[in-house]
Formats: C-alpha cells, sequence, structure tokens
C-alpha cells in the first residue's frame, strides 16, 4: 500500500477524540477503528485522508456489557471478541451468528463492530443484525450524546444518520426474550461480503409469532426492514407454507429494480436471492425452537 | 487413496528440502533483497485502453525532491536500443508488431507502461506518478476478438489494419470435408474460453543492476526461465549476452506468467544502465491483474460428424483468440500447436482440422498460463463428446469407451502433428468410475431428480502433451532462423559434478516456481548414484552464472526434461567410473556392473569399490586408466524426442439448487498418468493445485472488462479465486503407464490438473441442468449466469 502522508492522532477519550477532530475539521479527519473499512479504502486510492484519528484504543467505549434488557457493545469491540461470547451468544444470538460470518480469522481480529455499522457498507453482515434487533445506535458529537433509531440510522451506500462531527459510540442490542433468530447469507466468492444476507428474530407467544424483526443487507443500497415478511409472519404459526409466502412478500416490497446491480450479482438475481434466503433464514430460525 | 513412502528414493514422497527455509521467513524473494543506493522505479500506466499519447510532461515529477529521473520512450531512442520485446513462438506468417518498453505515440490496453518514475523510496516513487502529465487522445475502442476482426473495427497496428495478428492450422482439411459430407449428423458446440488472471501469490518484480566498468548487467528476477530472460534481455537492450546475468530468488508461484519477458522488467534494466545505479520494482497487485498476461481468451467454434452408428468420423475446431493489445513475448503459442495439436484428446477420430485466428483486441495481452492451449483443447473437445452423448441420449462414459485409443495403437499419429507416447486410457477411465461409483451415481441421480434435485456428473477425458518440447517445436516456430530472437530449442542441460568426497553437486537449468523440484531432483541423483539425499547439493538454473546452461521451468518439463538431462550426465558418470573401477579391479569394464553406490565385478561381490572411492581416484589422478582426464563430472544436453503425454479421467459431483442457481461440487475424483512418478506427494500437490485453477476457471474466475476496455475484476475484491473454503475434497489416485521415451519413463504433470478439471466441472453442471434443457452456461458457471440459464430456458420453453 502507498498512502500519502498524513497525520495520525490516537486519542485515549471520546472527548479528546471530538477535540482532534474539531481542530482538524478543515481536513476532514477519517476515523480508523479496526482499520477493515478505512485501510481498504486507502489502498484503493478511493480515499487520500489527510488526518487520521485512531479510536480503536478508547477503552470507554469497548467491550461487551449486559445490561437489563439489552446487551451494550461499545462500537470499538472487535468481531473476535463477540464471536463465541456467552452473553451475546445467550441474548443476541443473531449477532453472534452474523459475526462469526464476517471475512475470516484475521479481519475478525481486527475489525470491530462500531466500525462495520458507521461505515454502512450495504454488502456488510452486521447492519440487518442493527434492523432486525431494534438496536439502538448511541452517537456523541459537540452537541453531547443522542440515540439513533436503527430503522432511521443507514440512508444509503457509506451514508448514515451520523453527522461528519459525530462519533458512534456503541450499540444497545435488545434481548431475545422468548425467541429464536437466524442470520442466511450468500457471500460473495470473491469477497466475503454478503451478495444477500438476512437477519431474522421471531419472539413467540405459545405457537404463534408474537413480533418479527426481518432485515436483509447486500440485496439495496442499504440495511431494510422487510415489513411486509414481517407482517406476514405476525400473529401466525410459522409453518413451512407460511414460511414461504412470507419470504415471498420479501420481492413484494423491494422489486429487482430497486436491487443492487453489479457484476457479481444484477437485481433480478438479487431478488431471488433475497427471497430464498428469507426463507432460509426464518426455516433456520423455527428449526431452533 | 495414496498411501505415501517416506523413503528418498524415486518413487518415495520424501518431504520437500526447499520447504524448511520457505516455512521459517528464510528464504530470499524478491521484495526481500537490498543493495547500498538501490533506487525504486513506479510506472506510469496508461488509463485508457486505447488512445493516442499527445504529450507526456514529466516536469512537475522530475521536480520531486525525491525523484532521481524519469523515463519515456524517448529516452529509450535517444539511447539507441531497441527496446522492442520479440516474439519468441514466431508462426509462419506472423507479421511483427511494436511491444515496447513504454508506449511510443499510442496506448493499446490499460495497464500499458508509459512512463518510469525513478526515486530515492517506494513511496515517493508511486506518489510522484501523478505528477507526471499524460495528454491521450481516446480512440474508439475494441475488447471483444470477433468483433475486432470484423471490418469496421478500429485498428490497433498500423501493420495489420485487420487486426489480425496471425493464422495458424493444422489436419487434413479435405478428409475432414469428406467426414461431414458423409456425416449422419453433426454436432456443434460454440463457447467462451474466458481469460484468467494468473495471480501468482508473489506478484512480479526486477531489481537490476549494472557496472558500468565491465559492462555487466545483473539482473535479479523472480523468472520461471532466467536463461530466457538473459537472452532476451541483451536483444532488447542490445547488450553483449555474455555480459548479462540474471538470478531468481526464491519464487512465489507462477503458472507460466513469470516466464514471459515484460515491458517493466527490462525497463528496470534500463533505467538501472541509464542511472548505473540499482533500481528495484516491486509490482502491485492491482498491477499484476492489469499487467500480467492473461490466460486463455479464446472464442471456440467446434463441430463433430458423427456417422450412423453414433460414432464421430470427423472433428473442425474453428478458434478466434484474444491476444490483447500488443503481442506478448509468448503470444503465438496458445492459438497455435498447444492447442492445435491435442485436438484428438483420448480418441480416435479419423478427420480432424483445426484453424485459429489470433485478433488484437483493446486489452491485456494474453500468453501462457498452467495448461496454455491444451487447456482450450480438451475444454472444448470434452464438452462437445458430452453433447454429442446427449444428443444420441447415450451414456456419456460409454460414449467415450467406444473412442478410446487402444494400448496396442501407441505410438499413435493424431494427423494433427503429434505423435502420443503411450497410454491406457482405458484402465484410467475404468478406474475413475469406479471409484466414483458410477453406476450408483446415475440410479442417485434419477432419483433425486423425483425430489426436484439436481445432480450433476461430470466426466473428462484427457491429455497432457508435457515435456516441453522436442527440438522439431523450435523448427516449427523458426527459432533457427537468422533473425530469431531467441535461437534455441527447449532442450535441458545439468551437469553432475562428484566430489572427492564423494558428494555430489547437481546443476540443472529448471527454475521452478515452488513446485518441489529441488527435492525430486535431488531423489533422482541420490537414487541413480546410491547415495544420500543428504550428500547432493541441487542448483536449478536460478543464476545463469553458477548454472552451465538452461531453459527453465515451463510446459511441465522440470522432471521429464530436466530430469531426463539429469539421467544423461548420471549415465555418464557411471560410464567414467565403470572404468576407473575396472581399472582398480582389474576387470573389463564391460563385467563392471554398479548398484547402490557399489561398482563389483560381475558374478563377484567381493571384488568391489565404492562411487566415493572412485571419486577420490578421479580427483587424486594418480591411478587412472591411461589417457583418462581427472575428474568424475559430466555435462549434458538433453534434447527429448517427444512431448511426454500424461492423462487421466477425473468425475466431478454437483447439486445444483433448481431455485437459486447454486453450484455445490460433492466430490471430485481424479485418476492420474504421469508415467513413473518421482515423488508421488509432490505429484499429488501438483494435481491438487492444478485442479483447484481448473474448477476455479468453470466455476469463478474470469476477467471482466467493459466496453471502454475498463479492466472491471482488477481486485481479489471482484476477482474470484479459488479458496479452500471453495474447494471439495479430492479423491485422487493414479496408474502408471511409463514413457517410452524418457529416460526415466516420467512424463509431465503440472498443468493435467486444470486441464481436466475444467471440463469435467462444467459437464457436471450443464449434466445437472439436464431437465431444464439447458445445453450451455458460458464460464465462469457463477451462481447467477447457472440461475438465469435456468431462467431463460424455462421462459423458453
Amino acid at each position: 500500500m502507498y498512502p500519502d502522508s498524513f497525520d495520525y492522532y490516537r486519542p485515549d477519550s471520546v472527548d479528546e477524540a471530538l477535540a482532534l477532530m474539531d481542530e482538524h475539521a478543515m481536513d476532514s479527519p477519517a476515523i480508523l477503528s479496526g482499520g477493515h473499512s478505512l485501510v481498504p479504502t486507502i489502498k484503493s486510492g478511493l480515499a487520500s485522508p489527510d488526518v487520521i484519528v485512531d479510536i480503536g484504543e478508547i477503552d470507554e467505549i469497548t467491550g461487551i456489557e449486559e445490561r437489563e434488557d439489552h446487551v451494550h457493545i461499545g462500537a470499538c469491540t472487535r468481531y473476535s471478541d463477540v464471536v463465541g461470547h456467552d452473553t451475546v451468544e445467550e441474548h443476541v444470538p443473531v449477532l453472534e451468528e452474523a459475526t462469526s460470518e464476517i471475512g475470516d480469522t484475521q479481519v475478525r481480529n481486527r475489525g470491530t463492530v462500531g466500525g462495520n455499522i458507521a461505515h454502512a457498507d450495504p454488502a456488510s453482515d452486521l447492519p440487518a443484525v442493527v434492523v432486525a434487533t431494534d438496536a439502538t445506535i448511541h452517537a456523541q458529537g459537540p452537541e453531547g450524546t443522542r440515540e439513533l433509531a436503527a430503522d432511521d440510522f443507514f440512508l444509503s451506500v457509506y451514508m448514515t444518520s451520523l453527522g461528519p462531527d459525530e462519533i458512534l459510540t456503541g450499540i444497545d442490542f435488545p434481548k431475545l426474550e422468548n425467541g429464536v433468530a437466524a442470520y442466511e447469507k450468500k457471500p460473495s466468492p470473491s469477497s466475503g461480503y454478503a451478495m444477500v444476507g438476512v437477519a431474522a428474530r421471531l419472539e413467540f407467544d405459545g405457537e404463534t409469532v408474537s413480533e418479527a424483526g426481518i432485515a436483509a443487507n447486500g440485496a439495496l443500497d442499504r440495511a431494510v426492514r422487510l415489513d411486509a415478511v414481517e407482517a406476514e409472519l405476525e400473529g401466525s404459526e410459522p409453518t413451512t407454507d407460511a414460511i414461504s409466502t412470507a419470504a415471498e412478500a420479501a420481492t413484494d416490497e423491494y422489486g429487482a429494480d430497486e436491487m443492487m446491480d453489479d457484476i457479481q450479482a444484477d437485481g433480478a438475481y438479487r431478488a431471488q436471492l433475497l427471497e430464498s434466503y428469507t426463507r432460509r433464514a426464518l426455516e433456520t430460525a423455527v428449526d431452533r425452537r | 487413496m495414496t498411501e505415501f513412502t517416506e523413503g528418498e528414493s524415486i518413487g518415495d514422497s520424501m518431504e520437500r528440502r526447499e520447504d524448511l527455509e520457505l516455512i521459517t521467513g528464510h528464504g530470499d524473494y524478491l521484495d526481500d533483497l537490498k543493495r547500498p543506493g538501490m533506487l525504486y522505479v513506479s510506472f506510469v500506466r496508461s488509463e485508457y485502453a486505447h488512445a493516442r499519447i499527445e504529450d507526456i510532461d514529466t516536469e512537475a515529477a522530475e521536480a520531486h525532491d525525491d525523484v532521481v529521473a524519469v523515463f519515456t520512450h524517448e529516452d529509450v531512442e535517444a539511447a539507441g536500443v531497441p527496446g522492442d520485446i520479440p516474439q519468441i513462438y514466431r508462426v509462419p506468417n506472423l507479421t511483427e508488431t511494436e511491444h515496447l518498453l513504454f508506449a511510443r505515440d499510442k496506448v493499446r490496453y490499460q495497464g500499458k507502461p508509459v512512463a518510469a518514475v525513478v526515486a530515492t523510496d517506494r513511496y515517493a516513487a508511486h506518489n510522484a506518478l501523478d505528477l507526471v502529465d499524460v495528454n491521450y487522445e481516446r480512440l474508439e475502442t475494441v475488447t471483444d476478438p470477433v468483433e475486432a476482426a470484423n471490418e469496421d473495427a478500429p485498428t490497433l497496428h498500423e501493420e495489420r489494419p485487420d487486426n489480425v495478428a496471425f493464422t495458424w492450422g493444422t489436419g487434413d482439411e479435405e478428409a475432414v470435408e469428406e467426414a461431414f459430407e458423409a456425416a449422419d449428423r453433426t454436432v456443434s458446440f460454440e463457447y467462451e474460453n474466458q481469460r484468467i488472471v494468473p495471480n501468482a501469490l508473489e506478484p512480479r518484480g526486477a531489481l537490476a543492476e549494472y557496472d558500468p566498468y565491465d559492462e555487466q548487467l545483473t539482473v535479479h528476477t523472480p523468472s520461471q526461465q532466467p536463461f530466457l530472460h538473459k537472452t532476451m534481455l541483451a536483444d532488447v537492450l542490445d547488450h553483449p549476452e555474455r555480459k548479462v546475468r540474471v538470478q531468481a530468488p526464491n519464487i512465489g508461484g507462477g503458472f507460466g506468467s513469470k516466464s514471459m519477458v515484460y515491458p517493466d522488467e527490462v525497463a528496470t534494466a534500463f533505467c538501472a544502465m541509464q542511472l548505473d545505479q540499482p533500481v528495484k520494482w516491486v509490482e502491485t497487485r492491482g498491477e499484476a491483474f492489469q499487467a500480467d498476461e492473461h490466460g486463455r481468451g479464446q472464442y471456440v467454434e467446434a463441430e463433430a460428424a458423427v456417422d450412423e452408428d453414433g460414432r464421430m468420423t470427423g472433428l473442425r475446431v474453428e478458434s478466434t483468440a484474444d491476444m490483447g493489445g500488443e503481442l506478448g513475448s509468448k503470444g503465438c503459442l496458445a492459438p497455435s500447436t498447444t492447442f492445435g495439436l491435442l485436438l484428438s484428446g483420448q480418441y480416435e477420430i479419423p478427420a480432424i482440422r483445426f484453424d485459429s485466428t489470433a485478433v488484437y483486441t483493446n486489452r491485456t495481452p494474453t500468453g501462457v498460463y498452467r495448461g496454455v492451449g491444451r487447456a482450450e483443447a480438451i475444454c472444448t473437445l470434452e464438452r462437445l463428446v458430452d453433447k454429442i452423448a446427449r444428443e444420441l441420449d447415450v451414456d456419456p462414459a460409454e460414449y467415450r469407451r467406444d473412442h478410446l485409443i487402444e494400448p496396442d495403437q501407441f505410438p499413435y499419429e493424431t494427423g494433427l502433428g503429434s505423435t502420443y507416447d503411450s497410454g491406457d486410457y482405458e484402465k484410467a477411465l475404468d478406474k475413475a468410475l469406479d471409484m466414483a461409483d458410477y453406476e450408483e451415481l446415475r440410479e442417485r441421480q434419477a432419483e433425486l431428480r423425483e425430489e426436484d434435485r439436481y445432480l450433476g456428473i461430470g466426466i473428462s477425458c484427457f491429455i497432457e502433451s508435457g515435456g516441453l518440447a522436442p527440438s522439431s517445436l523450435s523448427e516449427m516456430f523458426g527459432m533457427g532462423l537468422p533473425d530469431a530472437a531467441v535461437k534455441s530449442s527447449y532442450w535441458e542441460s545439468s551437469t553432475i559434478r562428484v566430489h572427492g568426497s564423494g558428494e555430489v553437486t547437481a546443476y540443472v537449468g529448471t527454475a521452478s516456481p515452488g513446485t518441489g523440484v529441488e527435492t525430486t531432483h535431488s531423489q533422482i541423483v541420490a537414487d541413480k548414484l546410491g547415495i544420500e539425499v543428504d550428500d547432493v547439493s541441487l542448483y536449478e538454473g536460478k543464476d545463469t552464472d553458477r548454472v552451465p546452461d538452461g531453459t527453465g521451468s515451463v510446459g511441465s518439463r522440470s522432471a521429464p526434461v530436466g530430469g531426463g538431462a539429469i539421467k544423461h550426465s548420471i549415465d555418464k558418470v557411471v560410464q567414467k567410473a565403470t572404468e576407473i573401477a575396472a581399472h582398480h579391479l582389474e576387470a573389463s569394464p564391460e563385467d563392471v556392473e554398479f548398484e547402490d553406490g557399489e561398482f563389483y565385478v560381475s558374478g563377484a561381490p567381493g571384488r568391489s569399490m565404492s562411487l566415493q572411492a572412485i571419486a577420490t581416484e578421479s580427483q587424486v589422478a594418480t591411478e587412472l586408466p591411461e589417457d583418462m582426464e581427472p575428474g568424475l563430472e559430466a555435462t549434458s544436453y538433453y534434447d527429448p524426442e517427444n512431448f511426454t503425454w500424461a492423462f487421466g479421467t477425473h468425475v466431478v459431483v454437483v447439486e445444483v439448487d433448481g431455485e437459486t442457481g447454486e453450484v455445490e461440487l460433492l466430490d471430485y475424483i481424479g485418476v492420474d498418468d504421469c508415467g513413473v512418478q518421482i515423488n508421488p506427494q509432490v505429484v499429488e500437490g501438483q494435481i491438487q493445485g492444478g485442479i483447484a485453477q481448473g474448477i476455479g476457471q468453470a466455476l469463478y474466475e474470469g476477467a471482466v472488462y467493459d466496453d471502454n476496455g475498463n479492466l472491471l475484476t482488477g481486485a481479489f475484491q471482484d476477482y474470484t479465486v479459488p479458496k479452500t473454503t471453495l474447494m471439495p475434497d479430492l479423491t485422487l489416485d493414479s496408474t502408471e503407464t511409463p514413457s517410452p521415451h524418457n529416460p526415466l519413463g516420467v512424463k509431465g504433470v503440472a498443468e493435467s490438473g486444470t486441464i481436466g478439471a475444467t471440463p469435467a466441472v462444467a459437464n457436471a453442471v450443464v449434466d445437472a441442468l439436464e431437465p431444464f434443457g439447458v445445453e450451455n452456461v458460458e464460464m465462469p458457471m457463477t451462481d447467477r449466469r447457472v440461475w438465469h440459464a435456468i431462467q431463460d430456458a424455462e421462459e423458453g420453453s
């Protein structure tokens, strides 16, 4: 890699990081956490930041913590710390499952949960999990802290509702109460990113689905909630037929012309994958009851 | 399946000698080499696929603090050197077009070097590239070779307004016409054998040093053919060949891509000679995608004449080959002999004709890549044979069996200019079918289809012409003509030197890119001289000043041709040692026999002398036979009389998801026959790697360009190489039919896996799709393409 020269800062606190970003605001500083979004962008020549603020060593936004009705994941928590983590496995299993399918061991040893979500690559695996679980995203900026709802967070390719002067500090993932969940992904054979990935969360009341959280990444320019699929499932028993009907609803809501179209998968194929992987995710989840 | 033995003799699977250094991180690759005062060069490469260069402004780059110099074509002209890389394999009707170090007035593919920036540090060299201002006038682009051959296509080289680089053909046209006239039916198959990016793990590069006082040029480069690089550097830079030395450090893979001579490598040497300072260039991965010559890239139309009994009586194959924007140094090879000579495959086909048209396009030049030409030939034939069997509604395995050349038909002349040395094709076919439990598989396939599950079974029966090459091939390519750049054949050279201690140093001209040859060559020496491998030092032709002469490691030649050269030198050493032994044992040389390092008088094993004792005698030289020179050393040049013709049968089982088009590789069975195996574990490693690349072409790989000639698959992010996670388990076994003409009975095997795997996998996918009526899916048969093929077939029906 042959980057242009840049100034590099490694603050110890979020306040210090924010101050640095303010100080270098004119240079549009880039935030570095695990380096698995920013570094490839620099490597391919698409970004050439003059200032890099490395937040990867800030303790206060690193780590996993079980709180009352949710599990808090600090932004700079590495994938490898999430994979196999007892609390995450027990209470937010779909996060653990999706994280275990990101990249390979080397990638998971470096990449961070917050970096993944803030980067908002539509083919990343965690955005669908954030939406399907109704997670809450914490951000901190010059004006203080704020909480962002999952549904309002992902706007478009690499675009979120985070301000340019804000840092994503952590995510609250609600605990799965009386339900099951699954993440099914069609990885690109070259990059390993999701051509389509579907996160499914089903809460039950007896044999009936009381609440469904179904979301997909890879298909559109952002992670999206599959409202129509959720509506099909809620209030009914997830039989094989019901699951098929629900999966078909995925493409009623989002057509092939809305899907991403690239050399690996055109819109029509992505639409097929969306339906098939929605069904697989639902089947896998239901099998886990 | 294969059980490996641990000894060190021929046939044993001793561990690779070269691995300890490499896996402990002690082996030097090009990027590890440093010299005092070393400069770094980076190349400004054409961003457009077809454009006229109006102006190159180097001023700003030259003004950069760390930049030492910027070179362009003007500087090469001013230096008075040719700077034009010639074609090595010249077909008869070739008009040579320019393949310059730097573009002169036109660029014809994205990635062509336009200027070199030399700086004191590699970051500066790279970052100063943007300071070179190249003014282009863009020209109309043509990326498809079939379109490029059309009359209204833009012209790339003025000398060839039709964009045709050359045409080539072989076989009996008249006999083929007769076969088609008499045919009961004809079956045709048309497909693209797509471009592959070679993707060696280590990219290319060069470190050039020039000593102006003795005019010595030394170039370190990971070359599979250092002696070829030496000859070509001398030619292109107009420098005395005897003053060029090429050294290859460890080579991190090549697959043929490091056997061509490229503009950037020679330009690095040019920079060093201009500056009298060491200059180093290490390719980036992005450059490797664009600038390493691609493999394959042939558009093939094949047609078979079939008689009323269903037998193939004639075959006609026409290829339009995509040469890219310039003819690479080995560009003529893939669309000519390597393709045409193999079209009979394992079958008796009475009349065959092959014709190719090689066409310039605005894409990266194509060259040799593992399986070159042979892979295209066998893929074409095996796909066509499957299609014929399908149309005749006969089992594809049995259809193949009916056409196999029988063991007693060897040597078998194909009528294409090739003669197969030996083979027992049915034995390998039977073994593979047996291992795959073929009949059971077909039953399971029928059952699963009832449940809308789509199992596919694919077979390929293949041959590989390894052991490049008898000198007759060089004659075909005019390498002996006065104006040939490389006046040489593909013999191999070796020297065996027995020291006074009895230890042996062996020199051989191969230059293996990580294929285990240091081990297998050492095994040959130890086995044939009856000594320990630990007493053998083996130097390959990776330093043109250490090893007397050589050709290199390409075309599956290291074992058969390199090994053959070693065997010939050993024979000479043993002959001399026999005379010394006879002298000491007071016997006639005819009565002295040699076994396990001991020379003894026939019938009197007590009267013996060790090789070590003879070696000492040869050096002390006080009691040698009259008129005998001291020393125990021999050099040989081995010119093989034919290629070696390895073969085998591979059987692949896939399941296709009818809903998503996803292809799952369930099973892979391979039976290979490469004659005598020096080290079965090394052989199996070669076959495994070859299969991975063959699977890659069938399912995953392919260079994709847009209409403007931009490479869209220019990074691993977008270009799928067959990763371990994409590989099925391989069940491999072998049969052994020795080569009758090779001194060791071995046949080259390095490309067999690649040749065999692609059609086997492709046939399996098409077989799985039979219920949908899908006849072909263009390669790579990605899930997306398979899904679309199913959709199209369903819409069409």
